[in-house]
């Protein structure tokens, strides 16, 4: 079987996994990796579910939704609750746990941590939520390089708003490599 | 241009298989259709750059007689159309051909849009108080407790005042006139075909075989009578006591103003953009 | 200057030589951007495919999932003189771009269900006057409101049969952001080719899926335009009879001075109540898509060699039904897939002869069952038993999985 790694980011309407997802997906094209992003989300742009799929592989991606995830990131208990189900038995469980309160199964490979109130208190603001945990998950899975990673972010956001996203991508590089499980 | 001969008409029709034309004896449609072709005349417009574009209803199959780039298009749709016509070659002068139900039930979303945009087409809009086509039911326009053949027992609706609606929406040109004042109509024409921006001409209209004999309106001659007796120019409406003026079609220019028009301003656009491209490299 | 008012006026730009060819390739200057390999939407790449045909006027209104379409194009079509003009509602979009194309543009709009339903009459008058242009349905789950941000198959009948009255028509189904821009690019080329109204349905997986693309350079995108006329006017014909029922189009503003009708017409557009005149133009909008099936129909066969198991379907279920086979041939199932990326007209051919030595066919789609119909109508040498429908409408899409116990129960 070709390489190829399933990857969900799970929410809320808001909290910006859709770009996340995409500044995921254009790190693997400057990887020259083949990669399809697809995305799932309500109605409304805030509030309500919200998630973005990866997929990265070496081979022609047939289905373009991951319906086994290698990794899942979950930021909210709802989207920890429905997916959890569908992650591999080797996969890796990424939950912020500001809101993710229990797990309804035990995951080989959980990570913890209160991304949201870690972006509040070191960056100022939850915004950059996404890109903090997004930036941990690439050091933890090493799905894509670091640089990669910060040209992506580079070439998605606009400029006003690089600084801030690099810092918070720094700080999700250094909680995963300092992380202890 | 009162002197131009009737035979200039005939020189704008198409004569191969388009006659006889569908209207009946009496019907206005003919007469609003001459005074169109004297206004491009005397204007000496090139028939090239004409384009005529209709909806559907009576008033609506007049481009087919006419020898210019012609238009018959979807009911209540032709300002929709037209304004893609226009909005690709503004060069063209584009008239859109329209009658009560088409512009102002049907079609009354795009009327107030291309007001609003403010695109220059020349709207006329042939008031005939009813559906003429569909053979006489309840339009708009139809007056309040006028009989049709969806209202047999007198409609209960107040009707548009066309006009209003246009100025409301912002048309830059906006007239009215009747089937009777055939040098008035002409002559307004030939200002709106010159005034940059969205026209609308409401020319009252008589349909006397399905309106007016629902309505006992007299027969064709009666009701040109009639729409001489009870209008009156916009000009004498202040030195009239306000009874005089209750009730009559008010006829002449209400509204002309010069303002920003469609295609101009996308056209500033367009230079403004490919500036800023030419200034990134 | 009243006479020459009244003179015959001559052809101006249509005797230029270049403008009587119908195929040209656009040189790079008109396309600025770098050609990398880049990561593109669904709808992102239906806009540069639109560009890159050459379409320079687009008339349309806001409606998920087809907005990206709009929201591009509103930003390059000013750059390259072209007109986006945002309208006050979806009949209005199909309308405007109809006019547009009678004085010349290669137009085109985009829209999802709601508005799709809305265009319907217009598509109608595009078809009888023979009008080219393009309508991009990025399908959501319906009916009405639906589920604006969920994706369905849902209007692959309306597509084909929406307008009242007959009409053949012309639809093509991507299955890839790759294949949206080609697809944008054929419908447009068809359109201008065929002188009609050309659909593009798009999933809404697709329109809104990023996948890494590289356009191909302008030099190597074959652009079709439609065939102007060389005659003098009073000899044009708006609807020329010839062979392939190809024919010349004049525009407004050009000398030619024709008319245009949604009444049926006779061959110089001219509203007719004849008989036959009727049954003639009825049958010239038929001829034209059959006398020219083979240029209109394109089918992918994947896996189908040896299959004794044929899998039907298009769009972003034929994705799924690719992994599903992947799947199931590393068990040794004989499966393949039949895709047809031109929908309508039907590739009726192509399938009954692929489908021949295939004992099962199963039928995917995210619909109550609509393509199924056609495979029924091909296959009636099978049993019903050997034709299995998988069909999802809440939102979700059909999966490899979905697909593959399928695969597994019917082998
Ligand atoms: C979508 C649609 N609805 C209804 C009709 C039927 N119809 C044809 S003409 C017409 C009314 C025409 O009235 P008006 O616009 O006042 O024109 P008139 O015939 O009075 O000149 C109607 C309702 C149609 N052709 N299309
Ligand atoms: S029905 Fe009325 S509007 Fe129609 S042609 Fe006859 S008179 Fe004119
Ligand atoms: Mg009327």
């Amino acid at each position: 079987m070709a390489k190829s790694y399933e990857i969900r980011l799970s929410g809320s309407g808001g909290q910006g996994l859709i770009l996340a997802g995409i500044i995921l997906a254009r790190a693997a094209v400057i990887e020259k990796r083949r990669v399809t992003q697809t995305q799932s989300y309500g109605p409304e742009s805030r509030g309500g579910y919200s998630r973005a799929d990866v997929i990265i592989s070496d081979d022609e991606i047939y289905f373009p939704e991951a319906t086994n995830f290698n990794c899942l990131l979950a930021l909210t208990q709802e989207a920890c609750d429905v997916y959890l189900y569908d992650l591999r038995d080797t996969g890796i469980l990424i939950i912020d746990t500001t809101f993710v309160k229990n797990l309804a199964l035990a995951a080989e490979n959980t990570y913890e941590l209160p991304f949201t109130d870690i972006a509040q208190e070191k960056l100022g603001s939850p915004i950059t939520t996404n890109i903090l945990s997004l930036a941990f998950m690439v050091q933890i899975t090493g799905i894509v390089k670091p640089e990669s990673l910060k040209q992506s972010i580079a070439e998605s956001v606009k400029p006003a708003f690089v600084e801030l996203n690099h810092k918070a991508m720094e700080l999700g590089f250094e909680l995963a490599k300092n992380y202890k499980k | 241009m009162a002197n131009i001969p009737q035979r200039i008409i005939h020189e704008y029709l198409r004569h191969d298989k388009k006659f006889p034309h569908v209207w009946c004896a009496g019907c206005s449609n003919g007469i609003v259709l001459g005074a169109i072709i004297r206004a491009i005349a005397s204007l000496n417009l090139d028939r090239d750059d004409i384009v005529m574009v209709s909806g559907i209803g009576c008033s609506s199959r007049m481009p087919v007689y006419v020898d210019f780039n012609t238009l018959h298009t979807l009911h209540g749709r032709s300002i929709a159309y037209a304004t893609g016509v226009k909005l690709h070659k503004p060069n063209l002068k584009v008239i859109v051909i329209t009658g009560d139900g088409d512009c102002t039930a049907i079609g009354g979303n795009h009327l107030i849009h291309a007001a609003r945009r403010n695109i220059d087409l020349k709207v006329i809009l042939i008031n005939n108080n009813i559906y003429g086509m569909t053979g006489g039911q309840c339009s708009p326009t139809t007056p309040h407790e006028a009989i049709a053949t969806t209202a047999p027992y007198g409609n209960i609706e107040p009707d548009f005042n066309v006009c209003n609606l246009a100025i409301g929406a912002g048309a830059s040109f906006v007239a009215r006139t009747t089937a009777f004042h055939v040098l008035e109509m002409q002559g307004i024409m030939k200002d709106a075909l010159e005034h940059p921006g969205f026209s609308l001409i409401e020319v009252v209209s008589a349909c006397p075989v399905i309106f007016g004999r629902l309505n006992k309106k007299g027969g064709a001659p009666q009701m040109m009578k009639d729409f001489r007796d009870n209008s009156i120019p916009l000009a004498a409406v202040d030195k009239l006591p306000p009874e005089k003026v209750e009730g009559k079609i008010i006829r002449g220019i209400l509204r002309r103003e010069i303002r920003p028009e469609y295609c101009a301003q996308y056209a500033s656009l367009v230079e403004r953009v490919k500036v800023k491209e030419a200034d990134n490299g | 200057m009243l006479k020459k008012n009244t003179k015959k006026a001559e052809p101006k730009k249509t005797t230029k030589p270049k403008a009587t060819k119908n195929e040209t390739k656009l040189d790079e200057l008109q396309s600025t951007r770098e050609r990398k390999n880049v990561l593109m939407q669904g709808n992102e790449a239906v806009a540069y495919g639109a560009l890159d045909a050459g379409v320079n006027f687009f008339a349309g209104y806001p409606i998920t999932p087809s907005t990206e379409v709009a929201e591009i194009l509103s930003a390059e079509l000013p750059k390259r003189g072209g007109v986006f003009v945002q309208m006050e509602d979806e009949i209005a979009s199909i309308c405007a771009i109809t006019g547009a194309s009678l004085a010349g543009a290669k137009s085109l709009t985009a829209t999802s269900g709601p508005g799709f339903s809305l265009m319907q009459e217009g598509i109608g008058f595009a078809k009888i006057t023979e009008t080219p242009c393009v309508v991009v349905n990025v399908q959501r789950m319906g009916p009405s409101t639906g589920m604006p941000t969920s994706p369905a198959q849902g209007d692959i009948m309306q597509a084909k049969w929406g307008s009242h009255g007959d009409s053949p028509s012309i639809v093509l189904y991507p299955d890839s952001v790759k294949e949206s821009y080609e697809l944008t690019i054929r419908a447009v080329n068809l359109a201008e080719k065929y002188r009609t109204c050309v659909i593009l349905l798009l999933d809404e997986v697709i329109g809104h899926m990023r996948e890494a693309v590289r356009l191909p350079d302008m030099a190597n995108v074959r652009v079709i335009n439609r065939i102007k006329p060389t005659v003098p006017p009073h000899w044009y014909k708006h609807y020329d009879e010839n062979q392939k029922y190809l024919s010349p189009l004049a525009s407004y503003g050009e000398g030619y001075r024709f008319h245009v009708t949604g009444l049926t017409h006779d061959s110089h557009g001219f509203p007719t109540n004849k008989s036959s005149e009727a049954s003639e133009m009825m049958e010239r909008l038929r001829k034209k898509i059959d006398y020219n099936i083979r240029d209109l129909v394109q089918i992918e066969s994947h896996q189908m060699e040896d299959a004794k198991i044929a899998i039907f379907t298009a769009g972003i279920t034929a994705r799924a039904a690719k992994a599903a086979i992947a799947m199931a041939r590393a068990e040794g199932i004989k499966v393949g897939l039949l895709r047809p990326l031109t929908i309508w007209p039907f590739p009726d051919d192509a399938v009954r002869k692929m489908l021949r030595n295939v004992e099962t066919v199963i039928v995917p789609e995210l619909n109550q069952g609509q393509l199924i119909h056609e495979i029924q109508r091909l296959t009636k040498d099978k049993s019903d038993g050997n034709l299995i429908p998988i069909q999802r409408v809440n939102g979700q899409l059909i999966t490899p999985n979905d697909i593959l116990r399928k695969i597994k129960e019917v082998s």
